[in-house]
C-alpha cells in the first residue's frame, strides 16, 4: 500500500491510541466495561491495522510468529498458574481471597491476574489467525479491489 | 424516545440483512456486515449492555471485517449467480422466523423483574459484588471471579481455535526462525 499516503499518514495517528485504549481497558475492565478479551481485540487490532498498511513484513519484525504462538499458550498458563498459586497458598482452585491479607484486595489481585492471561491469550490468538490469513500469497492484485 | 431510537436502528439492521443477500460484490458484503455489527453493538448499548456491545463492536466490526477481507484476498471477489432460484428457502426461513417470533410470546418482557433470569443469583451476585470484591463492574466480578471456572474454559476454547488454525493454514514446518537458522 505505498501509494495510499492518507492512509499511511492516519494510521500512524491512529496506531498509539489504539494500543493505548488497549490498555486501558485491560487494566480498567473491573472499573468500566471493557476486560481481557475486548482489551485483546484492541490491542491486536492495533498491530493488525499497522500490518495492512506497512506490511506483514514489518509486523512480523514487532511480533514474529514464534512468539505470538507462544504468547497463545503463555495467557492459559498465566490464568491457570494463578490458580495454582491460590492453591499453593492454601485456598481453593481460582479462590483469589488467599492472595492478600484482605481477601477483596486478594480478589482484586486475582482479576488483575487472571483478565491479563485472557488478554494475552486473546491478543495471541487473533495476531496468529491474522498471520495465518495474510501470510499467505494474495490471489488478488492491489488495484482489483 | 429509545422506542425511536430501538426501532429505527432495527430497521436499518433488517436493511443491512436484506442488502447482504442482495449484493453479489463480496468486498461491499464484508463492509455491510461490519455496519450490521456496528449497529448490533448501538442496540446493545440501548439495552445496557454495555460489555457485550463493546465485544461486538471490537470483534464483529474490527477482526471480522479484518479476516473476511483476508479471506476474499485469497478466494474470490464477487458471489456466483446461482443457477436456478428456488423457494424452499424461503419458505423455511419463515416458518423459522415465524416459530421464533411465536416463541418469544411466552418470554417474560425484556427487563421485567419477574424474568426467572433476574431472580436466581443474579440478585445474589449484585447484593454480595460490594462486599465480596469491591469492584464496581459486577460483569467483571461474575466473569472473573464466581465464574472463574467458566472464564477459563473460555479461554481454553479460544487458545484451542487459535491452536487449530495455526496448524490447519499457517504450517507450522514454515516458522521464520527455523528458515533463518536453515539460512545460517
Amino acid at each position: 500500500m505505498d501509494h495510499h499516503l492518507i492512509l499511511r499518514v492516519i494510521t500512524k495517528i491512529l496506531v498509539a491510541p489504539i494500543l493505548l485504549y488497549g490498555l486501558y481497558v485491560q487494566f480498567h475492565g473491573d472499573f468500566g466495561p471493557g476486560g481481557g478479551f475486548q482489551a485483546g481485540v484492541i490491542f491486536a487490532v492495533g498491530f493488525i491495522l499497522y500490518g495492512i498498511v506497512f506490511g506483514l513484513r514489518r509486523l512480523r519484525q514487532i511480533f514474529p510468529d514464534y512468539v505470538v504462538h507462544r504468547l497463545v499458550a503463555l495467557g492459559v498458563l498465566i490464568y491457570a498458574g494463578t490458580g495454582i498459586v491460590n492453591m499453593a497458598l492454601g485456598g481453593n482452585f481460582l479462590d483469589y481471597n488467599v492472595l492478600a491479607e484482605k481477601g477483596y484486595q486478594g480478589q482484586h489481585w486475582g482479576i488483575i491476574a487472571v483478565e491479563l492471561g485472557v488478554g494475552v491469550t486473546v491478543f495471541g490468538v487473533m495476531m496468529a489467525i491474522f498471520y495465518s490469513f495474510a501470510g499467505r500469497p494474495p490471489s488478488l492484485d492491489d488495484k482489483e479491489w | 424516545m429509545e422506542l425511536v431510537l430501538t426501532s429505527l436502528l432495527f430497521f436499518a439492521l433488517v436493511a443491512t440483512a436484506i442488502a447482504i443477500a442482495l449484493v453479489r460484490r463480496l468486498f461491499a458484503v464484508v463492509m455491510l456486515a461490519g455496519v450490521f455489527s456496528l449497529l448490533a453493538a448501538m442496540l446493545f448499548v440501548l439495552m445496557d449492555a454495555v460489555d457485550v456491545a463493546f465485544t461486538e463492536a471490537a470483534v464483529g466490526a474490527g477482526i471480522s471485517t479484518v479476516l473476511m477481507l483476508g479471506t476474499i484476498a485469497l478466494t474470490a471477489r464477487s458471489e456466483k449467480q446461482p443457477a436456478s432460484y428456488s423457494l424452499v428457502p424461503l419458505v423455511i426461513v419463515v416458518l423459522t422466523g415465524l416459530v421464533l417470533i411465536y416463541g418469544t410470546l411466552d418470554m417474560p418482557n425484556f427487563g421485567s423483574p419477574d424474568a426467572p433470569v433476574q431472580q436466581h443469583v443474579g440478585p445474589d451476585y449484585i447484593r454480595k459484588t460490594p462486599e465480596d470484591i469491591h469492584v464496581p463492574n459486577v460483569v467483571t466480578a461474575v466473569l472473573a471471579s464466581y465464574r472463574g471456572y467458566d472464564t477459563l474454559g473460555e479461554v481454553t476454547v479460544v487458545f484451542t481455535a487459535g491452536l487449530g488454525v495455526i496448524l490447519l493454514i499457517s504450517g507450522l514446518g514454515r516458522r521464520p526462525r527455523r528458515r533463518k537458522r536453515e539460512e545460517d
